[in-house]
Formats: C-alpha cells, sequence, structure tokens
C-alpha cells in the first residue's frame, strides 16, 4: 500500500511502460519515420517582418530537378493564412509557399530559386508602440471589439475585456499603502527538443494518413480536414512519441502542407522544420506589458487592485490575456477590483499556447506588487498570503467561487519547509523570494479501451498523447480499479481511427479526464465480469461481490487473473466528456545571488510547494513540478525573442535564445500538498502547468530583494541587473 | 547543404597541393565542429573538404623546451595533459570551456583559432601565452605571431593555399602562471560575451611584476593583445591599484559592439571585471604554486 493512502497502486512509483523504448533510444519521434520513395518538403518563409506580396514566380524552383510539386495558399482548399501566407506576410518566418522535392538538400536549393517580389512594410514588434494612435497597422479589417462594442476603427487592438467588482477608487482610499508598477515580459519559446513535423499519405480511394508529434491527434485531424476540405473521416492521425509539447503542439503547422503535397504528388512526404523555422514560424508565448495599482491597510488586507493587461497576439489576435485575467488575482480575496484586457496584434509570430498561457504574465505582476506591498509594510510575504489567500467558498475576484482548494496549505508548507527557516544572507547580494500561482485546469473529452486478455493482464488504448507520464498515470488509475499491478495494464496511444475522439494533452487535463474515463472503463470490466461469473457460478448478479482484487460469493474467491480466464473476452470502452476539474495552486521559494561586477543571477535554492490533489504517480508529478519551475528560471533570467531594428528575430537558436541548461539549475525541491480534488474519484488535480505561474516573480522579488531595486523587467540577464544597480 | 567533394589527406604536402589546386574552393577539416554547422546550416560553401586528421604533423602533442601543439590536437588532449596543465593552465581553462564534452572529444585549437570567431575562447590564452603558428604552404614553413593571426570576423593570415601546421609556446619563467575567464549568462553552452586572458610573472617575493601579457575576446572584430595594459604593469608592485590601472588601460583598447548577447557598455564594463578576475587568477596561481 502507498504511503497508507488507502490504495494499492495510486501513489506509487512503477518504471513507467514507455520507459525502456525511450532510454534505448528506440522509441519512435515524428521525426523517425521514413519511407521509400518519400518525398522531402520544405517551406518558403518571409524574410520581412511585414510585407505586401506583390508576386510569386516558382517557375525556375519547379523546373530544378528532383522538384515534384509546389504550393501557396491558392492551392489551399479552405485559405488559412498561418499555413501559407496570402497576400502579405506579418512575421520574419510567415510560411508562403511548400515544395516537395526528393531529398531534403535538393528541396533547400530549390527554396532559392522561388522568386516573390514584396513590397516592404513599417513593422511593430513592440505591443507598446502597437497600441499607439500613430501605429503601423497590421490588419485593415481590424477593429477593437471593446466590452461588447466594435469601434469601427482600424487598430491593432483587437479586444477589450474587463472584470469589474466593488469599487476600486473607495479601495484605494482605505489603504494605507498602495505601490503602483508597470512590467513587461518579452516573447518566450516553449523550447519543446524535438521540432515540429508531420508525413502525410494520401490513397487514392480518398484516406489521408497523417503521422506527427502532436498534443492532440484529433485536433490535428479537425484542423488538417477544415483546411483540406475533406471530411474528418477520411482522415487518420497517427500520433508518434513527442519530445516535448508544453502547449506548443496543440496546433498544425506544417500537417497541412505535408498532406496537400502528398495529395498532390500521390507520394509520401514528410516536413520538417529546423531549429530557427521551429522558432521563427511557431507559436511562442506573447509578450506583455501590465500596468497594476495595488492597495493594503497597514494589518495586511488588501483593499484594491487595478490593472491594464496587454498581450501581443501576435501576427493574428488570440493572445491569452483572457486566461492571463483569470489567473492573475486567483489566490486572493480582492474586495475592490478592475482588470482591463487587450490583445494585440504585433508582427511577430501568432502566439500560442505555453504552459498555463497568460498566468505566469499576469501573475508576475501581481505576485511583484504585493511582496514590495508587503516590504513598505514590513509583513513576512507568506504571512501577507495567510491573511489575503482564499479558500473553499471564497470567490475567485475576477467571479466564481472556489471549490475545495488547497491554496493556503501549500503557504503554509512553504512557511514550515526548512529552506523557509534558514537565513539567506552571507554579506554577498542575496536574496529570497516568494510568489503564488494558480491555474484552472481542464476536463473535457476523453476515452479509453480496455481489453482483458486471458492471462489476466489488460490493454489500455487511448488517445491521449503522452507528453509527461500519463501512459503510467493512467494506467495505475486503471490498475487500481481492477486491483491489479501497474505492470499488468499494457497502455498504448492508438490512432484516431482506433479510439474515440479524445481532447489534447493540455489543460492539465490527462490525468483526471482520461484517468476518470478509465476508472469509468475498468467499472464497466468489473460489472460485466461480476454477470459473466454469475452465470459461471450459476448465482444471482448481486450474490457476486468484488473487493481488493477479488470476485467472490458465499462459495468462491477468485483473483482478479483467474476471473480472466473464466471470462474473457472483455472489453470495457468509454467516451465521455467530464467535468470536474480542480484549480491548483503553488507557492514557489527561491534564493538568488547577484555578482555585483557581472550582473548574473545564480539561483542557489529552489524550493517549489504545490496542491496536487492526489499524485498517482509522484514522480511524474514531482518531474511536473521541477519543469515548470525551470521554464520559469529561464522565463525570468535569460530567455526571450530578441528583435533588431528592421522586426527581425537575431537569435533563432538555442545557442542565443539561452534557455537554463542543468549547469544553470540547482535541483529544485518539491513539496506535494495533497487536497483531494472532490472532482475525481482518487482526487486527482492537473499538475502541469500550475508550476510554470509562481517562478517570475518568486525570483524577481528575490532579485529585487537582494539588490534593493525592484525589477519589473524580463528577462532579469545580466545586462539589465547591471542597468539596475547603475554599473553601465 | 551543397554537395561537395571530400579528401582525407594523408601528407602536409598532399594538402597543400589540394589547397593549391581548389584555393578559395577548399576548406580543411579537422574537428569539423565549426566547419560542418557551417556547412550544413548554409552558411559556408564549401567545394573541396581537405580532411587533414590523417596528417602526422597536425597531431603531434609535445613539451620540450617548448610546448608544440598540433593544428588538429582536441581540446580534451590538452586539458588531460599534465605538463600543460602545470605550465600552461590559461589553456586548460580555455580548452576545458569549449562547448560541451562532446565538441572538447573532437574540436582542435588550431580549428578554434582557424575559425577566428572574435570570440574564440581560446585565443586569448594563445595570446598571453606568447604563441607563435607554423604554417605550412606551396613556399614552404613561415611563423605567424597568433595576436597577428586573426585579421576578422572568420578571416586570417592564411593564404588560400596554406594550412596552420602546430601551435608553439614558450615555457614560462619560474614565478609565472595564467589564466583565461569568459563571462556568459548561462554556465555552460554559451559563447562568451567578454574573454579575458592574463599571463603573470612576478618577483621572487611576489611583490612585484616582472611583466604581464593581457589578451581580450569578443570586444573587436579580432581577438586583442592588451599592450598598453600589459606593459604598464612591468616593474609595478602587486597592489589593486596597478590592476585598476591595467583594467582602465585595457577597457581602453575595447571596441565591442552591441549584439543579442551584451551591449557595448556591458561589454567594456566587463572588460575591466574579468581583467581584474584574471590578472589575480594568475597571481593566485603563481602564490598557490610556490
Amino acid at each position: 500500500m502507498a504511503d497508507g493512502n488507502g490504495y494499492k497502486v495510486v501513489g506509487t512509483r512503477p518504471i513507467r511502460h514507455d520507459g525502456v523504448d525511450k532510454v534505448t533510444g528506440r522509441a519512435k519521434y515524428g521525426a523517425d519515420l521514413n519511407f521509400p520513395d518519400m518525398l522531402f518538403g520544405k517551406i518558403l518563409r518571409s524574410p520581412h517582418a511585414h510585407a505586401k506580396i506583390v508576386s510569386i514566380d516558382v517557375s525556375r524552383a519547379l523546373a530544378h530537378p528532383g522538384v515534384k510539386d509546389i504550393v501557396t495558399s491558392k492551392d489551399l482548399p479552405i485559405l488559412s493564412e498561418n499555413i501559407l501566407a496570402e497576400d502579405k506576410v506579418f512575421y520574419k518566418g510567415h510560411a508562403i509557399v511548400g515544395l516537395a522535392a526528393v531529398d531534403v538538400h535538393t528541396a533547400e536549393e530549390a527554396l532559392s530559386l522561388i522568386d516573390i517580389e514584396y513590397e516592404v512594410l513599417p513593422a511593430v514588434t513592440d505591443v507598446a508602440k502597437a497600441i499607439r494612435e500613430d501605429s503601423v497597422v497590421l490588419h485593415q479589417s481590424l477593429t477593437t471589439n471593446t466590452l461588447g462594442e466594435k469601434t469601427g476603427k482600424p487598430t491593432n487592438i483587437s479586444s477589450h475585456v474587463r472584470h469589474q467588482n466593488g469599487d476600486v477608487e473607495a479601495g484605494f482610499a482605505e489603504a494605507d499603502v498602495v505601490v503602483e508598477r508597470t512590467f513587461t515580459t518579452q516573447t518566450v519559446h516553449q523550447g519543446y527538443i524535438e521540432p515540429i513535423t508531420a508525413t502525410a499519405k494520401y490513397n487514392p480511394d480518398g484516406e489521408l494518413t497523417v503521422w506527427t508529434s502532436t498534443q492532440g491527434a484529433f485536433n490535428v485531424r479537425q484542423q488538417v480536414a477544415g483546411i483540406l476540405d475533406c471530411p474528418a473521416s477520411k482522415v487518420r492521425v497517427v500520433p508518434l512519441e513527442i519530445g516535448g509539447g508544453f502547449g506548443g503542439k496543440t496546433t498544425v503547422y506544417v500537417a497541412p502542407v505535408a498532406a496537400l503535397l502528398a495529395m498532390r504528388t500521390g507520394q509520401i512526404v514528410k516536413v520538417t522544420m529546423t531549429r530557427d523555422e521551429v522558432f521563427e514560424g511557431t507559436g511562442p508565448a506573447p509578450a506583455t506589458l501590465i500596468r497594476l495599482k495595488m492597495g493594503a491597510t497597514k494589518d495586511g488586507r488588501i483593499t484594491a487592485a487595478d490593472t491594464d493587461l496587454f498581450y501581443e497576439g501576435g501576427a493574428y489576435p488570440g493572445s491569452a490575456v483572457g486566461a492571463g485575467a483569470n489567473c492573475m488575482f486567483a489566490a486572493y480575496k480582492i474586495p475592490n477590483l478592475m482588470i482591463d484586457g487587450f490583445d494585440v496584434v504585433v508582427n511577430k509570430p501568432s502566439s500560442h499556447a505555453y504552459r498555463a498561457p497568460g498566468a505566469p504574465n499576469s501573475s508576475f505582476a501581481a505576485e511583484c506588487v504585493i511582496d514590495e506591498i508587503c516590504q513598505k509594510l514590513d509583513l513576512d510575504p507568506l504571512e501577507f498570503r495567510m491573511i489575503n489567500g482564499a479558500k473553499e467558498g471564497d470567490r475567485n475576484p475576477i467571479g466564481p467561487r472556489h471549490g475545495k482548494i488547497g491554496y493556503l496549505e501549500t503557504v503554509e508548507a512553504a512557511q514550515t519547509h526548512d529552506h523557509y527557516q534558514v537565513e539567506v544572507g552571507n554579506g554577498k547580494l542575496r536574496g529570497r523570494g516568494v510568489a503564488s500561482g494558480y491555474w484552472g485546469n481542464g476536463a473535457g473529452r476523453s476515452s479509453v479501451n480496455l481489453t482483458v486478455n486471458q492471462d489476466g493482464t489488460i490493454m489500455l488504448l487511448e488517445g491521449s498523447t503522452d507528453i509527461g507520464g500519463t501512459r503510467a498515470s493512467i494506467a495505475m488509475q486503471a490498475a487500481e480499479v481492477l486491483g491489479i499491478a501497474a505492470e499488468d495494464v499494457r497502455p498504448a496511444v492508438v490512432d484516431t481511427n482506433s479510439i474515440g475522439e479524445t481532447g489534447v494533452t493540455g489543460g492539465s487535463r490527462t490525468t483526471h479526464a482520461t484517468g476518470l474515463v478509465a476508472i469509468r472503463a475498468a467499472e464497466s470490466v468489473i460489472e460485466q465480469m461480476k454477470e459473466k461469473l454469475a452465470d459461471h457460478w450459476e448465482v444471482n448478479l448481486n450474490q457476486v461481490d468484488f473487493a481488493d482484487g477479488t470476485f467472490l460469493n458465499s462459495d468462491n474467491q477468485i483473483s482478479f487473473k483467474e476471473a480472466a480466464r473464466i471470462c474473457s473476452p472483455v472489453v470495457g470502452s468509454v467516451t465521455e466528456s467530464t467535468t470536474g476539474a480542480g484549480g491548483a495552486f503553488g507557492t514557489h521559494v527561491v534564493d538568488v545571488e547577484v555578482d555585483e561586477d557581472t550582473g548574473k543571477v545564480e539561483v542557489l535554492r529552489y524550493t517549489a510547494v504545490q496542491d496536487v490533489g492526489t499524485a498517482i504517480h509522484p514522480s511524474y508529478a514531482e518531474g511536473q513540478i521541477q519543469g515548470g519551475a525551470v521554464q520559469g528560471i529561464g522565463w525570468a533570467l535569460s530567455e526571450e525573442y530578441v528583435y533588431d531594428q528592421k522586426g527581425q528575430m537575431v537569435n533563432a537558436s538555442f545557442l542565443d535564445y539561452r534557455m537554463p541548461t542543468s549547469y544553470d539549475t540547482p535541483m529544485v525541491d518539491t513539496v506535494m500538498v495533497e487536497v483531494p480534488n472532490p472532482g475525481h474519484p482518487f482526487g486527482v488535480r492537473g499538475v502541469g502547468e500550475v508550476p510554470l505561474v509562481p517562478p517570475l516573480a518568486a525570483i524577481a522579488n528575490a532579485v529585487s530583494r537582494a539588490i534593493g531595486v525592484r525589477m519589473t523587467h524580463l528577462p532579469m540577464n545580466p545586462g539589465s541587473v547591471l542597468k539596475a544597480l547603475n554599473k553601465i | 547543404m551543397q554537395a561537395f567533394d571530400y579528401v582525407a589527406a594523408k601528407s602536409l604536402s598532399e594538402a597543400v597541393n589540394l589547397l593549391t589546386k581548389y584555393r578559395d574552393q577548399a576548406r580543411i577539416l579537422s574537428g569539423g565542429t565549426d566547419l560542418i554547422v557551417q556547412v550544413r546550416e548554409n552558411h559556408r560553401q564549401v567545394g573541396m573538404m581537405v580532411d587533414i586528421k590523417g596528417v602526422p604533423e597536425v597531431n603531434t602533442l609535445s613539451y620540450n623546451g617548448s610546448l608544440e601543439i598540433g593544428a588538429s590536437v582536441p581540446c580534451y588532449k590538452i586539458y588531460s595533459n599534465e605538463a600543460i596543465k602545470s605550465n600552461f593552465p590559461a589553456l586548460v581553462d580555455a580548452t576545458s570551456i569549449i562547448g560541451g564534452v562532446q565538441i572538447q572529444s573532437r574540436a582542435s585549437v588550431g580549428g578554434n583559432l582557424c575559425n577566428a570567431s572574435p570570440a574564440a575562447d581560446s585565443i586569448p590564452a594563445l595570446i598571453i601565452l606568447g604563441t607563435q603558428c607554423v604554417v605550412n604552404g606551396p613556399d614552404g614553413e613561415r611563423s605567424v605571431a597568433v595576436e597577428d593571426f586573426c585579421d576578422g570576423p572568420g578571416q586570417t593570415a592564411l593564404e588560400s593555399n596554406e594550412l596552420l601546421v602546430k601551435l608553439v609556446i614558450p615555457t614560462p619563467a619560474p614565478n609565472a602562471s595564467s589564466f583565461y575567464l569568459r563571462f556568459t549568462p548561462r554556465n555552460e553552452m554559451d559563447i562568451a560575451v567578454v574573454g579575458a586572458g592574463a599571463a603573470v610573472e612576478l618577483s621572487a617575493d611576489h611583490q612585484t611584476f616582472v611583466s604581464a601579457r593581457i589578451a581580450l575576446g569578443a570586444v573587436a572584430p579580432t581577438p586583442l593583445f592588451a599592450d598598453d595594459a600589459s606593459s604598464l604593469l612591468a616593474g609595478k608592485p602587486v597592489s589593486d591599484e596597478s590592476i585598476e590601472e591595467a583594467c582602465e588601460a585595457a577597457k581602453d583598447i575595447a571596441t565591442p559592439i552591441s549584439d543579442m548577447r551584451g551591449t557595448a557598455a556591458q561589454r567594456t564594463h566587463l572588460v575591466g571585471v574579468l581583467t581584474r578576475r584574471a590578472l589575480n587568477g594568475a597571481i593566485n596561481r603563481i602564490k598557490e604554486g610556490s
């Protein structure tokens, strides 16, 4: 039994089912697939940040030996401008032409033979400039949808949303201390190691197959079918192993182009991005500009918060400003609130989901201002959070009431942790920062098919692609219900023709939602086996019980495995739109040391506390928390898209984009608080996204306290710290 | 990547003949950690790749009165060599931070020099150690001081029919040592924002500078020998004041650019910081060694 939690499998740490293939290098990832006579596709991308396409001439490229086909947006049945641009390009790296050739080098060479005439336009790559009246406007057809009203005037602000509660002016009047700051964060990429790739095959009977690395095979099916205007039932998407996603693999980029080229040539076509294409041509997380004013009384009660959130949507509307607003103050009770959120287009790649989309940016502002209030009031920052923190029944300041949550438990665990008890200083520039964060988590549609084998093992088919150990966490939940070992359940992620519809592996939903469906499927298996055993034992169904992995009636008692021999074949298959996801909170504590001569920040110690509901496989829950914290260290200290005067990204490589390596991060200590989610039979809460929310502010607060200067702009790289220290 | 021809030369004369035949179309391949990446990413077109790893003269590593490092000797052989560890510690500093372990198994100091990056870690270390570069071509051998070897980013004093054969480094004096360090935002897998090396000879009582050589990386189109900063230390007492004076003189010759790796102001500031740390590092090694 695991840790005395009442479970036999839940809470244990079995070796993952896909582990051997992965550590021996045998697992097949997206680009590992090869077929005889396969063609290789390449995409020609815009060298300009903003330009009109005057003409495209592909004749020289088409005549190049080995080139088989070339497509532009005109060849797409349904126009999709971010797949292939129509008459304008909105960012450097914007895809314009796709071609297929006999090998990748020929394809690359042919790209240089495509002649495109551009009319280069001024570009805007900074949200602060894009919102100005005199800014270059990207889309003449775009007008602001402000609080439900259309303004009718072309602008880069696509939408304006507001959350309002109470009276902020009265709240500030009541406050003893008011802090107002403006924060900026830069564009950052998910940084998955495996680049975007897709391989497509089209058969004359109209069946299209797409092999790809994705967080959601059904999502890919829907999008490819939509763009190519063919029935989704004719598209089979086969998800291969996925080398990192973090939200970045929930949409398609090259798959529709590979599919179109495959349809036209009749040959299998593979398109794999290079690293610079990944940086420049996929969806990073938005840069933001955030103004925030907060007030509190001298006994440490928050009286009001007033904020403007400007999020970059990139080339097209659709930033995560809404989620940023939802999560910004979720941890607190705030009686007077005003949030104005703006979605702004700029000449950068179309922003896309990245782990708790929108929340790290807004929380960075909120948690830094709270820290400054604590400094002004001389209050311990965790004590401040105990005073203001939300518990079950309190409202998220934007509206909904919290159900059962474990926020205060995370604060208490941080307070009592050894890390928070020991002193940080030793005469050098050292500081300790804390911050909290929230993510709402998702549920939704999942499908699981369980087949009982004669030997009592289980084949578990699922539609959820596995990016964080979910084969194990879902198999374990089925095993718990069935009363067998996790190793006796063999999970497989299958294609879209082999399982019911399943949403993306995203929104921290999979262990909750697909797990819940696996539980339902396992319960169905037990019911069916009870029926079969009732027949077999010639008793009434209600005389057969199942407990602790044993079927029994008054005369018989057999294990699940013995029962399987009698009952198989048995199949439990469930597709369900689940609900009941539980939001979750984390509280992080970090110590840093700043080199006052170079401005370099070293993270000395990091402790991440999180309410995980119930950890199904604690190692993978801990891994998620550590991974989120490390990505947060990157956002805080080193990662950013650097643009030149012309709006060109100049650091589109892993060398100069500077994600932290293992040499830049301490061991991240994790503390899992378990406040079970009542919306799941085992109490699961999503764990994957929460841990990227607190680190930005936690590190900024630590640096600010270390150097005695408030840091409000990310990343806090050595140059910006030297500036804050007045050394340059 | 474009198709190219490849020959594994077996002798210096074969390599020189190929260079003479193909001139600008030819490129010497040693560890390939720069060249192969450049070709793959279409940053460089090569018609003929001349692999010299099979040429005996470029693989020697010997210490007899002076240190001789063949142009193809990989970093790991340098930083694990006992004679180099004792006598040329700045070379160990530099070669052990070039790339990761896999890169160090392949990448050569000769290649690092011929690639002529302004930010190359080994070049300031070679400059402070007074290295001579032995070059071979159709007219035979010639020797070039390493501080004169680089002409600009990616540009060297080599004619298109010449190749680097070896690096020759004189033995340091008894009360001498050397130190190289760089500043990078990340602790590994990064390129120097600024690099600085210092070789120092002190009086027997460690109170006075006998001589010093300071070199800088990533603050000009080529790695720089900080001549004035170096010579002003001779005869000066070993003190914070002397060191600060040298640091200021080093800052005077820096002409850095602002790019995504750092601003000009940050780099100039760092020249002072790193020169001080390099000098103190070398001084401490002398004191620890005595």
